[in-house]
């Protein structure tokens, strides 16, 4: 390391210091503040891992145990700390492997950068031993991607890739580097990109459209908000909760935009969509104007959209100019950073309290409560219901956890259930819904934060998905709290059968291994608990131990998740039982 | 819902490899064919323009061009109807020689078309044309009767009657 610096002082000129393309790729990601990257080596790449060898006092690389493990650890990473996630491969197979969190990072706009290692450029479309086009196969689920084939290209491209990645609505750009590139010596020097003349990544915000929003929202009797992730992506959270106190609005959460406001606040009336609270999704068909920041309409929020909120004029707050009207017609929309857009308006605003109006939340989260939330929180049952292990993780970490949650019911319950006290504490796969998310993600959340409690909630299926990144936690040592509702099935899939397909249960029930001496192969501190009375005092245990804890809870078979829209149903038609 | 028309995409792009895969995946995700593509230089240096016709209804054609548009090296997008565009096609003709002195007929299409002669030989003789899809077809269609060896019908390209303000949008650009 040492000598290594001494003699790049000796050879460096005005143009920049000689090194070889490796060396320039790991000395942009340090120019880019990158402390930490997630990946696999393998022959494509190994002059890039050489580097990273010897570049170790500076940047830290992560072994996962699978390349789909380094892309969502680097999600997390992304996710909770707000900055890019560097996941790495080599050519072919692992190249391939990442492309299911390249997905999911671009459907949940996480900023993210991956590296693949590539085949020497005189071999590119021969075949050769594991050559893939992956430029190709990643180009629908990259907002960037690029193939390098010289080694004096590398620093503007992985400059322009953070930018890319980070900028506007964020997303996963995907660099490409052939094996001869990272040999060859060049002289290097690094600049951050400002700009590309063909990208805007903020539109222009147009006043008009500002007044013509507060006037809506100023004279609207039953105004309802919903927002998204674009709260978070745009460090709003404070421009958005002034802009909701001043004008009282009652405000529901998607998925992703969850924890921007805490779940106490008075306006915060739950979350919208197929497993949301009741209120606010009969209300969606009810409000006079709808106010939708930073959201995307999906539609697992939306039900069917020829009977979504038709009654209401619709203000749509949006970074990308491709989203409005793209599902829901808009009446006004403000293009724009959220945070500029949010500040903008607030002045423009009256102040207003909607009282009756905010009454109507209030009666039908009873009905909620007497339905739904009474049973799921406090069961009467004999088995553990996952309502009530999320309850008790709230009250231990006074509501403070950071929770990554896997895909299936337990993540309904997750979300739906855990407090959220602080900004960007939901990590989950929302728009892919991709099984396996959780424990990686939670590995790159607890390394973006490690300040933060993560507890991750994954189910026995999904959790089996990824669960050779136990590797990685014992390795790391990094001390994030595993927990698995063990229910014994792929439960929202069993769900489904249950209410849509008579109870035919096609390949939903598990046989599954024992998880606590899995967890302790890997010399993991592990507690499985099925009775009520030993739930309290484990989870206690786990959220005091010190390192990597994997607790198990059997719970209910056979529970279903309300509420849910079934699919094709409109918003206010959702199920209560 | 609105009908399906034709429009032309005009789209102003930085040269690179992989936007052709983006741009069609585009098209490709929502089942729409493409009935022309276009690809060249434009009136910027530097810049490409594609020119794409698709078959689509005006509110399709809206939420693409969003998409479109933020592909990162996509500079500008723009689409127009036919009344609002000045397009051409161009085709070729590869026809016996032998014809061209035997049968009259063929004389006379070749001047009423408007058509050009590219090159003759022994052989083959080498038609060119230029104009509206119609007006191709037609000549296609006359021309079978005779026996064609090759053809081929180049996509459409089109300007627009009103300005683009592309060029401005450039200029604002500080790098
Ligand atoms: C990679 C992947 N494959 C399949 C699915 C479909 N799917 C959604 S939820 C689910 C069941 C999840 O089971 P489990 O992890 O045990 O969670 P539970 O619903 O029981 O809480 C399945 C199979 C998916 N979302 N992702
Ligand atoms: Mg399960």
């Amino acid at each position: 390391m040492e000598t290594k610096t001494i003699r790049n002082n000796e050879q460096s000129t005005s143009k920049g210091i000689r090194i070889s393309g490796s060396e320039a790729v790991v000395r942009s990601l340090i120019a880019e503040g990158v402390d930490v990257l997630y990946g696999y080596p393998g022959g494509a790449i190994m002059p890039v891992y050489d580097e990273l060898f010897k570049f170790q006092n500076e940047i830290h690389h992560v072994l996962t145990r699978h390349e789909q493990g380094a892309t969502h650890a680097a999600q997390g990473y992304a996710r909770i700390s707000g900055k890019v996630g560097v996941a790495m491969a080599t050519s072919g197979p692992g190249a391939t492997n990442l492309i299911t969190g390249i997905a999911d990072a671009q459907i949940d706009s996480t900023p993210m950068v991956c590296i693949t290692g590539q085949v020497g450029s005189h071999l590119l479309g021969s075949d050769a031993f594991q050559e893939t086009d992956i430029v190709g196969i990643s180009t629908p689920v990259t907002k960037w991607n690029h193939q390098v084939t010289k080694a004096s290209e590398i620093p503007e491209v992985i400059a322009k890739a953070f930018y890319i990645a980070k900028s506007g609505r964020p997303g996963p750009v995907l660099i490409d580097i052939t094996k001869d590139a990272q040999f060859e010596e060049f002289d290097f020097k690094y600049e951050k990109c400002t700009g590309i003349r063909s990208y805007k990544p903020i539109p222009e915000t147009n006043p008009t459209d500002l007044q013509a929003a507060a006037d809506l929202i100023n004279n609207a009797k039953k105004p309802l908000v919903v927002w998204g992730q674009g709260v978070i992506l745009g460090e709003a959270e404070a421009e958005f909760k002034a802009v909701i106190e001043k004008a009282g609005l009652p405000s529901a959460w998607t998925i992703l935009g969850a924890s921007a406001i805490p779940s106490t606040h008075p306006l915060n009336v739950g979350m919208v969509g197929m497993h949301g609270n009741y209120a606010p999704n009969v209300l969606t068909n009810e409000c006079d104007v709808l106010i939708a920041i930073g959201m995307r309409f999906d539609d697992r929020v939306t039900g069917n959209l020829a009977t979504y909120a038709k009654q209401a004029k619709v203000i749509h707050f949006e970074i990308d100019p491709a989203e409005v009207d793209k599902n829901v017609k808009t009446d006004v929309a403000v293009l724009g950073n959220s945070k500029d857009t949010l500040a903008a308006i607030l002045p423009l605003l009256k102040e207003n309290l909607h009282t009756d109006w905010h009454q109507k939340f209030k009666d039908l989260y009873q009905v909620e409560f007497d339905k739904v939330i009474k049973n799921d929180l406090h069961p009467t049952k004999e088995g553990l219901s996952m309502g009530e292990v999320l309850k008790e993780i709230n009250m231990q970490s006074k509501g403070k956890a950071a929770i990554v949650s896997d895909v299936g019911q337990h993540q309904m319950i997750a979300c739906r259930y855990a407090d959220f006290n602080v900004s960007k504490s939901n990590i989950t796969s929302g728009g892919l819904g991709t099984m396996g998310f959780a424990l990686p993600a939670a590995i790159g959340a607890k390394m973006g934060a490690p300040e933060r409690d993560v507890v991750m909630i994954a189910g026995d299926g999904g959790y089996q998905m990824t669960i050779q990144e136990l590797g990685t936690i014992f390795q790391t040592k990094v001390p994030v709290k595993i927990v698995v509702l063990n229910n014994n099935f792929l439960g929202m899939v069993r769900q489904w059968q249950q209410l849509f397909f008579d109870k035919r249960y096609a390949s939903t029930e598990m046989e599954n291994p024992d998880f606590v001496a899995i967890a302790r192969g890997y010399h993991i501190n592990a507690k499985s608990v099925s009775k009520r009375e030993d739930l309290a005092s484990a989870v206690k245990e786990m959220m005091e131990t010190e390192g990597p804890y994997f607790l198990e809870v059997m719970v209910e078979k056979e529970d279903n998740v309300f509420p849910m829209i079934p699919t094709g149903a409109s918003v206010s038609d959702v199920r209560l039982e | 819902m609105s009908e399906n028309k034709l429009y032309t995409v005009s789209i102003y792009t930085e040269n690179n490899i992989g936007l052709l895969n983006r741009i069609s995946a585009i098209f490709q995700r929502r089942h729409i064919n493409i009935e022309s593509i276009n690809s060249s230089v434009s009136e910027i240096e530097n810049v490409s323009k594609w020119t794409i016709v698709v078959k689509l209804t005006e509110d399709q054609m809206k939420k693409i061009i969003g998409q479109i548009e933020k592909q990162v090296e996509v500079i500008k997008a723009y689409y127009h109807t036919e009344e609002e565009t000045i397009y051409q096609e161009s085709c070729l003709f590869k026809i016996k020689s032998d014809l061209l002195f035997e049968e009259r007929q063929i004389q006379n299409i070749i001047k009423e078309s408007n058509a050009r002669i590219v090159t003759v030989n022994k052989a083959f003789f080498v038609l060119e044309k230029s104009g509206r899809r119609s007006e191709i077809e037609l000549l296609h269609r006359e021309l079978s009767a005779f026996g064609i060896l090759q053809f081929t019908r180049s996509g459409r390209i089109a300007v627009t009657k009103t300005p683009m303000e592309i060029s401005k949008m450039l200029e604002t650009f500080q790098h």
